[in-house]
């Protein structure tokens, strides 16, 4: 077992750290405030390759591995969430299904410019009635004439409206359940296809989330993602690796929380004792390093078992159960810390512990990890 | 290289347009002092076109002697023709000490000159002595990022050269009764040795900062939050009739222009009365203003390190001291 | 346009604490950074070879480590490196620095079979703050320099560059070759990329020593520094002022007045 980095991953993190505290941070309680997405963040991460860590050369990526995209999401989510998921949802859950199913022409025509960066991706699944069980799907996709004729809408979907490209999950077959789900490619601009409604969050307020809407929606055949009927696969592999992107925010927002409360706590005077010298406040900051640590090993773990390509949805399950988990808790113990300061926009806290929260629900909530790893667990 | 050879300490007055800058004539203070102390001349040196009123001034600064370069290729600053000036200046009067003002025209000059004369400089002094031990001058300057101080000698080659940031010495009283020596020296350099050329000058109409020459000074720093909240120290500034600083974060932001940061990288200032509003004191601000006669501080922490040199402070939010504070003032003015 | 871009690795003086018990810097720890005046240096450097062609090559002064810095360099725009290493170099002031950089400059030309049309290099270090090595090395070359420039660029085959002055700014035009050092610029410079920051963790950065270059050490190191540090001290700045505390602003104000009163400063 080798816990250290090698050189590249190390120069990365620097540079991951570098871009997330000079360009990212400074915009993130604006875009919070505001709700904005920030536009001008994503062309700078493009630039960059930010945007296609884990995918060859070839494909338009930059050829590294997932444990250095992990820390990517980590070190953006550290300063703001909102950016660390614009990135982990455009590269887990667009670019990387498409990459593991797609075609050799749907590689070219749609991993390339999403893995360099000159297109954004989303990735369609949960519908009004189908959040945890994805299986309920209502959208349909009808085959005729050499195209799919799509027609429902999908909710709570992250980058819809900036995004250039989406993989949708609809039913082709509704008698088989799971079985008669099938992906597709469906870029914006396409006849039928739009934007509904944009959802006002608690957190994570400068990530899109809107509705997608299909309404006899004209999909080229050719852009069928994988086999007729194989769609349920495709979500559900494309979701195990988004937890690894997912988890990995977590443990960015967390240690952000930290990196935010250490100097408060030793600036801090009461009773005439700095805060940091008093034993409850060590203990606290503590106990939580160390969880972050253990929630960032899980993370790491994760990622190295999908670059050796180890069987790894029960661990990315862990690392995004425990990550949240920690996550949650340990940005409300910091606001704690706070006191009263942390309750008010003049500190970032108050928008780590918002942001927190979605961590344990979306991409699998904290009930269905749990039910992933029972089950690998052998528990039924 | 005889050393006995080598008497007498110049100040370059750094001219521009035919005016001189004044960091030329501060320098003439502690120039004075350290002449007085070794027993030899103090001499100004001049380069410049219509360099008159340059020349009467550093007599009555103290200068006992002036040389001055005068001509239609000094009326601008240009490293070539400037340095070949002071340059023969130097290997004709050989002159033990030379002190440059470490303005961008200073530092382009001196190290251009003192490696022609296979010489030491030494940069943005802030402090000047002779050496008890060896008779040396003695450097005194700031080094990382002003946390270190550091004491240097030239002890092997002669001149003993060295710049000195604007705002380090003031100005001693004019003494218009004066009288000394000035001496014109005829020097060109032709035409084809010139290597820059000036094509343009752009003169800023910025509002005018002199933080430099300014007696009082309210600086507002990281503290203020925002840009618009500079209007509480503009206003204290106003009432107090003094110049408005910053810090270098509030430059940072965006909040204010460069010309105001006071520090390291930013001016130099010894004030009367220095009033340092939101400001903590990040040592690279302290080594641009810990010379003023008065330090007052403002901040809402207590341990903030600017309270450390203040001689003065208020521990409080800013946004209600300052209104208090002008309220004050102007009671005080009126009564 | 062959440009050349003198580089120096320094300590992040911003990080640099003062130990309270000792007095003393704390070195330990603080990283090592590419000088930031240099940065801009190089982005100045690039930008110009993006619009008219050319070449950019970073040298560095320094030990082995410096080699990082470098590699910085090369993932943000520059085409090659040098280290130029040796210890007989080490404890140079500006004067030696400069002289030692100026052969070896000419030691790269020589093996690169193209002179250098422009040098950069940024107005000052950070940790020494002088300034001096850019118009030392200019003087040492012979060559026209212009200090202080914030933009840099070269209309119908002549350069212009912009100087910062007292009152504004202004254009100065120079013969080549020249050696420009550069202020802080409008514009960040760029970010590496993946892909470039892993091409430069692979390059191989080849270093000079004194024997592989005509050089008089004599004149490098401290024997060759006519300025001599005798002593290096922290400011002591404490003093014990009056601190007004708990005091709502009012009463606060009035009395700070009235103690500045008191003293006839104000």
């Amino acid at each position: 077992m080798d816990f250290h980095l090698s050189e590249e991953q190390k120069d990365l993190q620097a540079l991951y750290q570098d871009f997330a505290q000079n360009e990212v941070k400074p915009l993130a309680a604006d875009i919070d405030r505001e709700e904005r997405f920030p536009q001008e963040t994503v062309a700078k991460m493009a630039e960059m390759g930010l945007l296609g860590i884990p995918f060859p050369e070839e494909y338009g990526g930059a050829g590294m591995d997932n444990l250095s995209y992990a820390q990517c999401v980590e070190e953006l989510s550290r300063v703001c969430a909102s950016t660390g998921v614009i990135v982990s949802a455009h590269t887990s859950l667009c670019a990387t299904p498409i990459y593991l199913f797609g075609t050799e022409e749907q590689k070219k025509k749609y991993l390339v410019p999403l893995a360099s960066g000159e297109k954004l991706g989303a990735f369609g699944l949960t519908e009004p009635g189908a959040g945890t069980d994805a299986a309920g799907q209502k959208t349909t996709a009808v085959h005729k004439d050499g195209h799919y004729v799509l027609n429902g809408s999908k909710v709570f979907i992250t980058n819809a409206g900036p995004a250039d490209i989406y993989v949708v999950m609809a039913m082709t077959d509704k008698e088989k359940g799971n079985h008669g789900i099938s992906a597709f490619i469906v870029e914006k601009g396409f006849p039928g296809f739009s934007i509904g409604k944009h959802e006002e969050k608690m957190g994570i307020r400068g990530s899109a989330t809107s509705e997608l809407i299909f309404e006899d929606c004209i999909v080229p055949e050719e852009n069928l993602l994988g086999e007729e009927g194989k769609g349920f696969k495709v979500a559900m592999i494309t979701l195990d690796g988004g937890r690894i992107g997912i988890a990995a925010q977590a443990v960015g927002i967390a240690q952000g929380a930290i990196d935010e409360t250490v100097p408060y706590v030793k600036e801090r005077v009461q009773f005439g004792k700095r805060l940091s010298q008093f034993q409850n406040t060590q203990f606290e900051l503590a106990a939580m390093q160390a969880r972050v640590d253990a929630a960032r090993l899980l993370v790491y773990r994760a990622a190295c078992a999908k670059d050796a390509h180890e069987p790894y949805s029960h661990l990315a399950a862990m690392a995004k159960l425990v990550a949240s988990e920690t996550a949650s808790d340990v940005t409300r113990r910091c606001l704690q810390l706070f006191g009263g300061y942390g309750y008010t926009r003049d500190y970032p806290i108050e928008r780590m512990m918002r942001d927190a929260k979605i961590t344990e629900i979306y991409e699998g909530t904290s009930e269905v990890q749990k039910m992933v790893i029972s089950s690998w667990m052998g528990v039924k | 290289m005889s050393f006995e050879e080598y008497k007498n300490l110049w100040v370059f007055l750094e001219t521009e347009e035919g005016k001189a800058k004044n960091v030329g004539y501060e320098l003439l203070t502690p120039g004075r002092r350290l002449a007085d102390e070794t027993g030899e001349k103090l001499v100004a040196v001049v380069i410049g076109k219509d360099t008159e009123e340059v020349v009467k001034n550093a007599v009555a600064y103290g200068a006992d002697q002036v040389l001055v370069v005068e001509g239609y290729e000094y009326f601008n600053y240009n490293t070539d023709t400037f340095s070949y000036a002071l340059e023969q200046l130097i290997t004709k009067y050989k002159p033990s000490i030379v002190l440059i003002g470490a303005t961008n025209n200073g530092r382009d000059i001196g190290p251009r000159v003192a490696c022609r004369l296979r010489t030491g400089l030494t940069a943005d002094c802030t402090g000047l002595d002779i050496d008890e031990e060896t008779g040396n001058m003695a450097w005194t300057r700031p080094a990382f990022g002003g946390n270190l101080m550091a004491r240097i000698l030239c002890p092997d080659t002669r001149p003993q050269m060295g710049t000195v940031r604007p705002g380090v010495f003031k100005k001693g009283e004019k003494d218009e009764t004066r009288t000394a020596e000035v001496i014109y020296e005829d020097i060109h350099l032709e035409a084809d040795k010139v290597k820059t050329k000036l094509l343009e000058r752009v003169k800023e109409v910025a509002e005018a900062v002199n933080l430099e020459e300014a007696e009082i000074i309210v600086s507002g720093g990281r503290g203020l939050g925002e840009a618009k909240n500079f209007s509480y120290i503009r206003e204290l500034a106003e009432v107090l009739g003094g110049a408005v600083g910053s810090s270098r974060a509030a430059v940072d932001a965006g909040w204010i222009p460069h010309a105001h940061q006071v520090g390291q990288t930013g001016k130099t200032v010894a004030p009367k009365i220095y009033i340092a509003c939101g400001i903590s004191g990040a040592i690279q601000h302290l080594a641009g203003m810990s010379g003023s006669d008065t330090i007052i501080a403002i901040n809402k922490d207590p341990e903030a390190p600017i309270f450390d040199v203040a001689d003065y402070g208020i521990v409080g939010n800013l946004f209600d001291v300052i209104p208090a504070l002008i309220e004050e003032i102007k009671t005080l003015k009126n009564s | 346009m062959n440009i050349l871009v003198c580089v120096k690795q320094v300590p992040d003086t911003t990080e640099i604490k003062i130990d309270p018990v000792t007095n003393t810097l704390i070195r330990a720890g603080v990283p090592s950074i590419v000088n930031p005046f240099d940065g801009y240096a190089l982005e100045v450097a690039v930008r110009l070879k993006e619009a008219v062609g050319g070449k950019v090559t970073v040298m560095s002064m320094g030990p082995e480590q410096a080699k990082a810095a470098l590699k910085e360099c090369l993932s943000v725009g520059a085409d090659q490196a040098y280290l130029i290493s040796d210890r007989a170099f080490g404890g140079s002031d500006t004067l030696a620095t400069s002289y030692v950089l100026s052969v070896a400059l000419k030691a790269v030309e020589e093996k690169e079979r193209a002179p250098f049309d422009l040098i950069f290099c940024g107005k000052q270090a950070i940790d020494g703050d002088t300034g001096q090595v850019g118009p030392e090395l200019a003087e040492h070359l012979g060559y026209a320099q212009i200090t202080y420039a914030s933009d840099v660029i070269m209309e119908d085959g002549m350069l212009q560059v912009k100087r910062e002055s007292d009152e504004g700014y202004d254009y100065i035009t120079a013969e080549l070759p020249a050696v420009i050092t550069i202020v802080k610029t409008p514009f960040e410079p760029r970010y590496a990329t993946i892909r470039s920051k892993m091409a430069a963790n692979k390059a191989v950065i080849p270093t000079l020593t004194a024997a592989d270059m005509p050089i008089d050490t004599s004149r490098c190191g401290l024997k060759g520094s006519p300025t001599k540090v005798k002593k290096t001290y922290t400011p002591v700045r404490e003093k014990h002022g009056i601190k007004i505390e708990g005091k709502p602003a009012d009463e606060a104000a009035r009395e700070l007045v009235g103690l500045l009163s008191d003293a006839k400063i104000m």
